[in-house]
């Protein structure tokens, strides 16, 4: 599932020997092994997994224990339902095409012109895409309102005549959001192959005699195309099956199927109709998916360079220009709504003041939670911790086997270990209320949570592991051996070390997910356990200053962790997160 | 007609290439030779319009080109690892030139198929660039640098990437094209054989700066520099005395107007023997009067082929090579008598940076 199944070259040996060599193969792991390591996920999938969403569609397709079409097609032909498909659907292409308008040239930038700080941007670009979504919806909340930064300067400028914006609950408000959590997917993905194109191709363009854009639109755009096109797939994944930033954001008329399934089974209390919905999104993302592998299975072998070769610093005016602007689109974009988030927790009935940290993290008299709002804290920590390490064991035996297994075994468990980063997290919390309990009635215990949060991450765990484990050259295996090392300790001192880093990588990765995650958690989350993403929406959903104001500090807490988790995994350069 | 002046080429703070002055006459074939990383390559992007000069001028054809864009410069670069685009195939490689100057379908076609017939690729057009051999791709990547018929033809580094028996044999092909191409050529190379083979004149360089230009029989010849003359092979350099009218050698004293001098000064000089100038002398023949007489051991033996490049101990410590070619050739430890032309031994000019 490589963005671009390429092999990076120092670029020195030509292609011809590298195309010529014969690869080592693996040998010594016999099938059986490789299916005993899948026992665990396969147990976990099962049971967590496929058994749920059977349940959906079972309740979707026989409500009374006989198939029932009739149902599926009431569902089918309401218009209520076939207009929040639609909505559905386009807001999705649309904010995928302009993530990648607004990405791409990002991802030039980032990749391949070297500045001041790039580093730390690229860092900093990154931290929305583990952003919790309803921290993202409550930034944009906090953006878009009448009382925003925004308006502000509007009145400095224009004087108390001055319009107020105000774009919550609208398609607008969902569309940039979904730009701003996005941005870096395309970004890590694009840029990644970016900064390891051969430059060389595009100055051969150049000094043939095309312009700057014909270069780019002849050579970059269809060397990138493996790239973008994986891209696009996963940004249209996310937002058609966008949950928090909809919830918090949308409104009558702007509901994604998702939001809908929440509300039909929360709301309305019809279970019949959040399965048909459900069924519907599973058949979307399955085909989406589909297209997704088609995609990626095309890409060719590329001869790629070492990146730091590829960037340079602006030297033309146009380039420090284009430089310049991709900078401000990720200031007013990227950076603003964070610091729009900050500002507020610090806004106050009577002005700026610590009173919402003091709430949060102090007492809380009168709150709107159940439980102090510290608690809430708590809880997010220990259910990330827990599902991190179910996670782990789950997603590393899985793309061991994944490795070490030949044939069917390898594309299988890839592409099975996919799905449920498509499928939707509320199918996925939906789907533990009224399945879980057989054969043992999970449905009011706390592990619920993590459960659901580890099936949401290990996707994540697998790609994160996956290609490290693959790209162990199995001559260095080889050289250890014949210098003398039994096969044990082979796997200490070359395995081990160069999956080490991977493993705190993915383990960073699953807990910022897992602490983020709010639409599975939101079904299976206790009133009395809520998480953070949890209490924010709930204290949201309240009128006044003060929940609002604690709203924006908690978001501000759970966007450290996650920033937090994000950045010291960046510090270890796998170099991942977010590509696809 | 290529003119450069005064031209410095730095990345950030590294200087590559410091006030050079380089040209090349119309239908000239120059090779800029010179180890890797001198700046050469760095030299050709900059007359592509890839590298902002810090300061000088780029003219061609009386044409200044300084702020002209690489495509409004009517150059053609062949990139060192040819940077074929993988995307396309043969055809639609040499194409792009010729297409993005606005030329029609038809005269696009009867570009390419010159192009390729002229590298003698003719019926490869619709092949994929990843199914190419090394040798192969060369050509396509040179018939895909002179299919905009560009006023001026870099090639950087074109044979790096091949192995040895391929370069001899395009090293062989290679002439005939430029020159039925007639364009100006600048050839970067850092290999002798290829400079000394394809050039007209050849321009060495060395840390940013030329260090001797020349036809190659005149380098060849008469190698300035230390330097010069140890990158075209010949070797080894040893230390003389020399004064105004007499050179001391450890083999005898020979008047200074007899030997070959690149512009030495006296007291301790650094010379060269040029080729040819070194033989095995048969022990049977007297030592002629513009010779110098040696008396060496034999300490290696190579076997080269054709003939034995053996490595020798002169009793005043020096080491020499000399070619043996048939009849007895002496065994290792043997003395030899080996005899030096005297035109042959060459002073060098002083060199401040050694």
């Amino acid at each position: 599932m490589d963005g671009h199944g390429a092999e990076v070259t120092d670029g020195t040996a030509s292609t011809e020997q590298r195309t010529r060599r014969p690869r080592p193969t693996r040998r010594g792991v016999p099938r059986g092994a490789a299916l005993a390591l899948l026992a665990v996920p396969v147990v976990f999938l099962g049971w967590f997994f496929v058994w749920p969403v059977t349940a959906i569609v079972g309740l979707g397709l026989a409500p009374d224990g006989e198939v029932e079409l009739r149902v599926l097609t009431r569902a089918l032909t309401d218009p209520s339902v076939r207009s929040v498909a639609w909505f559905t659907l386009w807001q999705a292409v649309v904010s995928t095409a302009l993530t990648l308008v607004v990405a791409i040239p990002g991802a030039y930038a980032l990749s391949r012109q070297e500045f001041p700080g790039r580093r730390a941007l690229q860092a900093a670009v990154t931290v929305p895409f583990v952003l919790p979504t309803v921290v993202v919806g409550s930034a944009f909340l906090a953006l878009l309102g009448p009382r925003s930064p925004v308006n502000a300067a509007l009145v400095a400028v224009l004087g108390e005549a001055a319009p107020t914006l105000d774009l919550r609950r609208t398609v607008t408000a969902i569309l940039l959001a979904h730009v701003f959590f996005n941005y870096a997917v395309v970004v890590r993905t694009v840029g990644g192959l970016w900064s390891m194109l051969d430059p060389r191709l595009e100055d051969a363009a150049r000094v043939l005699g095309a312009s700057r854009w014909r270069t780019f639109r002849e050579v970059s755009l269809p060397l990138l195309s493996p790239a973008i096109a994986a891209s696009a797939a996963i940004v249209f994944l996310f937002t058609f099956t966008s949950f928090g930033v909809v919830l918090i954001l949308g409104g009558p008329g702007r509901a994604t199927i998702e939001v809908e399934i929440h509300r039909a089974t929360t709301q309305l209390l019809d279970l019949p109709l959040a399965s048909t919905l459900a069924l519907l999104q599973l058949v979307a993302v399955l085909s989406a998916l589909a297209v997704y592998g088609r995609l990626t299975r095309r890409a060719q072998q590329q001869r790629l360079v070492a990146a730091a070769r590829t960037r340079r610093p602006p030297r033309t005016r146009g380039e420090r220009w284009f430089l310049g602007a991709n900078l401000a689109v990720i200031a007013v974009l990227v950076l603003s709504p964070l610091a729009v988030l900050v500002e507020r927790s610090f806004v106050t009935a009577t002005g700026y003041g610590l009173d919402n940290w003091r709430r949060l993290l102090v007492d809380d008299p009168g709150s709107v939670l159940a439980v102090p709002a510290g608690e809430a804290v708590r809880n997010s920590l220990l259910f990330g911790v827990s599902a991190t390490l179910v996670a782990l064991v789950v997603g590393g035996l899985a793309a061991t086997a994944a490795t070490v297994g030949r044939g069917w075994v390898t594309g299988t468990v890839d592409r099975a270990l996919m799905v449920p980063l498509g499928t939707s997290a509320v199918t996925v919390g939906f789907g533990f209320l009224i399945a879980l309990d057989r054969p043992l009635d999970l449905r009011g215990s706390p592990l619920l949570v993590p459960l659901a949060q580890a099936l949401i991450a290990t996707p994540f765990v697998v790609r994160t592991l996956l290609p490290v484990l693959r790209s162990i050259d199995q001559r260095l295996r080889d050289a250890a051996a014949v210098l003398g090392a039994s096969p044990f300790r082979v796997w200490r001192e070359v395995d081990l070390p160069i999956i080490g880093r991977a493993v705190l990588v993915a383990a960073g990765f699953s807990f910022a997910i897992a602490v983020g995650e709010f639409g599975a958690t939101v079904f299976v989350a206790r009133a009395n356990l809520p998480t953070m993403p949890v209490a924010i929406f709930r204290l949201l959903g309240r009128p006044g200053v003060a929940n609002f104001g604690q709203a924006m500090a908690m978001s501000t807490l759970l966007a450290a962790i996650t920033a937090a988790a994000l950045l010291a995994i960046d510090r270890l350069r796998v170099g991942s997160i977010g590509r696809f | 007609m290529l003119t450069i002046e005064h031209l410095t080429l730095a990345y950030g703070d590294t200087v590559v290439v410091e006030d050079l002055a380089l040209s090349a006459a119309d239908g000239e074939v120059l090779c800029v030779l010179g180890p890797s990383g001198c700046g050469k390559s760095t030299l050709l992007r900059a007359v592509a319009g890839l590298e902002p000069p810090v300061t000088g001028t780029i003219h061609l054809d009386g044409r200044d080109l300084a702020g002209l864009r690489p495509d409004q410069r009517d150059v053609g670069l062949m990139f060192q690892e040819h940077a074929l685009f993988p995307h396309r195939t043969v055809a639609e490689n040499v194409a792009f030139g010729p297409r993005v100057h606005g030329l029609d379908r038809a005269a696009v076609r009867q570009r390419v198929t010159e192009a390729l017939a002229l590298v003698g690729l003719a019926g490869t057009e619709f092949r994929h660039v990843d199914e190419l051999s090394g040798g192969e791709r060369q050509r396509v990547a040179l018939a895909r640098a002179i299919a905009p018929r560009p006023r001026l033809l870099m090639l950087d580094e074109p044979l790096g990437s091949l192995d040895r028996a391929l370069q001899t044999r395009l090293l062989e092909d290679l002439p005939r094209v430029l020159s039925e191409l007639g364009t100006t050529v600048v050839y970067v190379t850092h290999d002798q054989d290829e400079a000394l083979s394809l050039a007209d004149r050849i321009a060495v360089m060395r840390a940013g700066r030329i260090e001797q230009q020349g036809t190659p029989a005149e380098l060849w010849r008469g190698p300035r520099t230390a330097f010069v003359a140890g990158f075209l092979g010949l070797d080894p350099v040893f230390e003389l005395q020399a004064d105004a009218t007499t050179v001391t050698t450890p083999w005898g004293r020979v008047p200074r107007a007899e030997v070959s001098d690149a512009g030495a000064g006296t007291g301790t000089v650094t010379a060269v023997l040029l080729p040819d100038a070194l033989r095995l002398a048969p022990s049977h023949q007297p030592p002629a009067d513009d010779e110098l007489t040696v008396i060496a051991t034999v300490v290696t033996r190579r076997f080269q082929g054709d003939h034995l490049r053996l490595g020798l101990h002169t009793d005043s410590g020096h080491r020499l090579q000399v070619a043996a070619w048939r009849g007895e050739v002496p065994d290792v430890g043997d003395t030899v008598r080996l005899a030096i032309e005297v035109t042959g031994l060459h002073l060098l000019a002083d060199d401040p940076d050694r």
